[in-house]
């Protein structure tokens, strides 16, 4: 079993959301990045158990970005993973990044593709279908448990108000969220081992972008919170009622 | 140039996002001066009716093999059926059938896709849809630069106007392709409202110090007809089952109102219901971060106010 896992870099979750560049660009000022949780904490550590079962299972990453996301996909490599592309270009667009990967995924001839389940800065939720339709197999979106049975992949995913399990073919994309795994810290042996795992840089191949980026802005600030007193709840309802109209 | 709206069916019912991509959807036929139909992929009720949403004409496709969900099987479908109705611009809700859907449309055509749209698109100068990003925390106006477009809508951030109409139902023959992925089981947690499609959203966290003490936040929940929620921390440590958790790694919602009862308010709790119409913070800390995002708050103990507010609302019920 050949997989692929998408890693991707995110600003940390408490990071200050600001605009510069006349808001036409998310200010990096003083941000500290991460491995988008739903990569790290559900689709690569479920990668790693897969590993874990079965030794002979391959794990390789992909990310597309610059040579300043190196620390990212090191730091992924410290919890597993045998190999990394890291495909040497800015971010485009949804469909840019999911053709690069695509290329990278043909190459690599894997059963499995690995994604998260939305970065939680573009919040596309589009890179997994993306890439499926890229290569013309099917996609597994919101999987919460993987498993496998007589060759087919057994995936229990969420859907609108419930769950479905489905059983699929290889090759296949899933994208995994809560449930697929427990988060993992890595050990000394994993940081150690982190750095000489092989980080091969590939070109990018020439996808023109759908769209592109005008402006960015923020919510109005509330006004403030009105503050009822605990002893009359009946006051909160009534304002929600008649104020706010929302009950 | 006209608009193609995804219309999601469950149980042979139309989904209530469905309603709402629909609307914004003729929305926008209106704004680019040109028509809204709609898409159905299987047997569903009353497919007429959506002309009170502002659709003309229906494509359904009846045929009994499709009864179940495949992205790829759907996307073949919507793309075939396009060839002869000739839209340009595809509305879906993002839903996770959306998310399924849209995403490998989007490459199919080669079509720029926007999905989260929280307000229609700004046709001033170019094609320009604003979109939540940073999990509610900004947001985003992306320009679709390719002549077909897909907008995947977020769900309660569009508001429904009824209008009359009576949209024209035209059955759609198309072939079939063989779904590679087969549904086993469907688990439906019946009679509740789907999160991320509830109006209205009571949820808990650590404050509740057990799960045997969720009735309150339940018997709330059923009085309003509202979804119920929790922390993370709550589903991680199992008091609630994990479909539940919001945030910036659970669901993201916006209802129009969200009840926070025992809940500190940390940003990571904050991105998945800050885009909420309404927030009010139940908490016994007067410090606590949440009360700084709310609109209606009290600081009290939960296990003294929300049988309380239990009360209240059983009385407005009576009186009205
Ligand atoms: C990368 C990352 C991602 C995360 N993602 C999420 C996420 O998606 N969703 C999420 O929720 N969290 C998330 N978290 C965790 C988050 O930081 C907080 O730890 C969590 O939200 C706290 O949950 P809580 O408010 O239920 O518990 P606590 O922080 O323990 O707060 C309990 C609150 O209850 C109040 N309380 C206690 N007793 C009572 C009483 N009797 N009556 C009324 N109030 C009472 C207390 O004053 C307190 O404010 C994430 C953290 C990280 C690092
Ligand atoms: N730059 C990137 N490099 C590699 N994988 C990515 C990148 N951006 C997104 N992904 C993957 O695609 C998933 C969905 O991203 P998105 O569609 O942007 O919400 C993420 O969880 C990642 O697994």
């Amino acid at each position: 079993m050949k997989i692929l896992i998408c890693i991707s870099k995110t600003p940390d979750t408490t990071s200050k959301i600001a605009f510069t560049d006349n808001n036409s660009k998310f200010s990096t000022d003083g941000v500290q990045w991460i491995i988008n949780p739903y990569d790290e904490w559900y689709a690569l550590v479920r990668a790693i158990e897969i590993k874990e079962a079965d030794p002979s299972t391959v794990l390789h990453l992909v990310h597309v970005g610059g040579v300043e996301s190196d620390p990212i996909i090191r730091k992924a490599f410290s919890l597993g993973g045998d190999q990394g592309f890291r495909i040497n270009s800015d971010i485009a667009d949804s469909f840019f990044v999911a053709g690069q990967i695509a290329q990278v995924a043909i190459e690599g001839n894997y059963d499995l593709i690995f994604t998260g389940k939305e970065t939680i800065d573009y919040n596309g939720s589009s890179i997994g279908g993306m890439i499926a339709e890229f290569l013309d197999i099917p996609f597994i979106s919101h999987a919460v448990k993987f498993d496998m049975a007589n060759g087919n992949a057994i995936v229990v995913r969420e859907i609108d108000g419930g769950e479905e399990i489905d059983s699929a073919p290889f090759p296949l994309v899933v994208s995994c969220q809560k449930g697929m795994a427990e988060q993992r810290i890595p050990n000394m042996k994993g940081i150690m081992g982190s750095k000489s795992k092989p980080l091969n840089v590939v070109e990018p191949v020439d996808i023109s972008p759908l769209t592109s980026v005008v402006s960015f802005d923020l919510p109005p600030a509330k006004v403030g919170v009105k503050l009822v007193s605990a002893e009359h709840p009946e006051e909160l309802i009534r304002l929600l009622n008649e104020e706010a109209k929302a009950i | 140039m006209s608009v193609l709206i995804f219309i999601d069916i469950a149980e042979g019912k139309i989904k209530k996002a469905s309603f709402e991509a629909a609307n914004y959807g003729a929305a926008i036929a209106q704004q680019l001066g040109t028509f809204a139909s709609a898409i159905v992929l299987g047997k569903s009720e009353d497919l007429s009716t959506l002309g009170n949403y502002g659709i003309s004409k229906v494509y359904n496709l009846l045929n009994e093999s499709i009864h179940h969900f495949d992205a790829q099987v759907f996307t073949k479908l919507i793309a075939d059926a396009n060839e002869t109705i000739g839209a340009n611009v595809f509305v879906f809700s993002n839903t996770t059938t959306g998310k399924s859907v849209a995403p490998r449309l989007s490459v199919r055509l080669k079509a720029g896709l926007v999905s989260g749209a929280v307000a229609l698109p700004d046709t001033s100068n170019g094609f320009v849809v604003k979109k939540s990003v940073f999990s509610g925390k900004a947001f985003a106006h992306i320009a679709i630069n390719t002549d077909k477009k897909i907008i995947a809508l977020n769900p309660n951030s569009f508001s429904v106007i009824k209008t009359e109409g009576v949209a024209e139902v035209v059955v759609l023959n198309l072939e079939i392709p063989a779904a590679k992925i087969a549904v086993q089981s469907v688990n439906k947690i019946i009679g509740d409202v789907p999160l991320s499609e509830a109006d209205i959203v009571v949820s808990g966290g650590r404050g509740l110090k057990g799960p045997e003490n969720w009735g309150i936040v339940t018997d709330l929940a059923k009085l309003l007809g509202a979804a119920t929620a929790c922390s993370r921390p709550v589903s991680d440590i199992h008091w609630r089952p994990h479909h539940e958790h919001v945030g910036q790694t659970g669901l993201a919602i916006a209802p129009n109102l969200y009840i926070a009862i025992g809940i500190s308010g940390a940003i990571q709790h904050l991105a998945g219901v800050n885009r909420s119409k309404t927030i009010v913070v139940i908490n016994k800390d007067p410090e606590a971060p949440f009360f700084k995002a709310a609109d209606y708050g009290i600081v009290g103990d939960a296990f003294e106010v929300v049988p309380k507010m239990i009360e209240a609302i059983k009385k407005l019920k009576e009186s009205v």
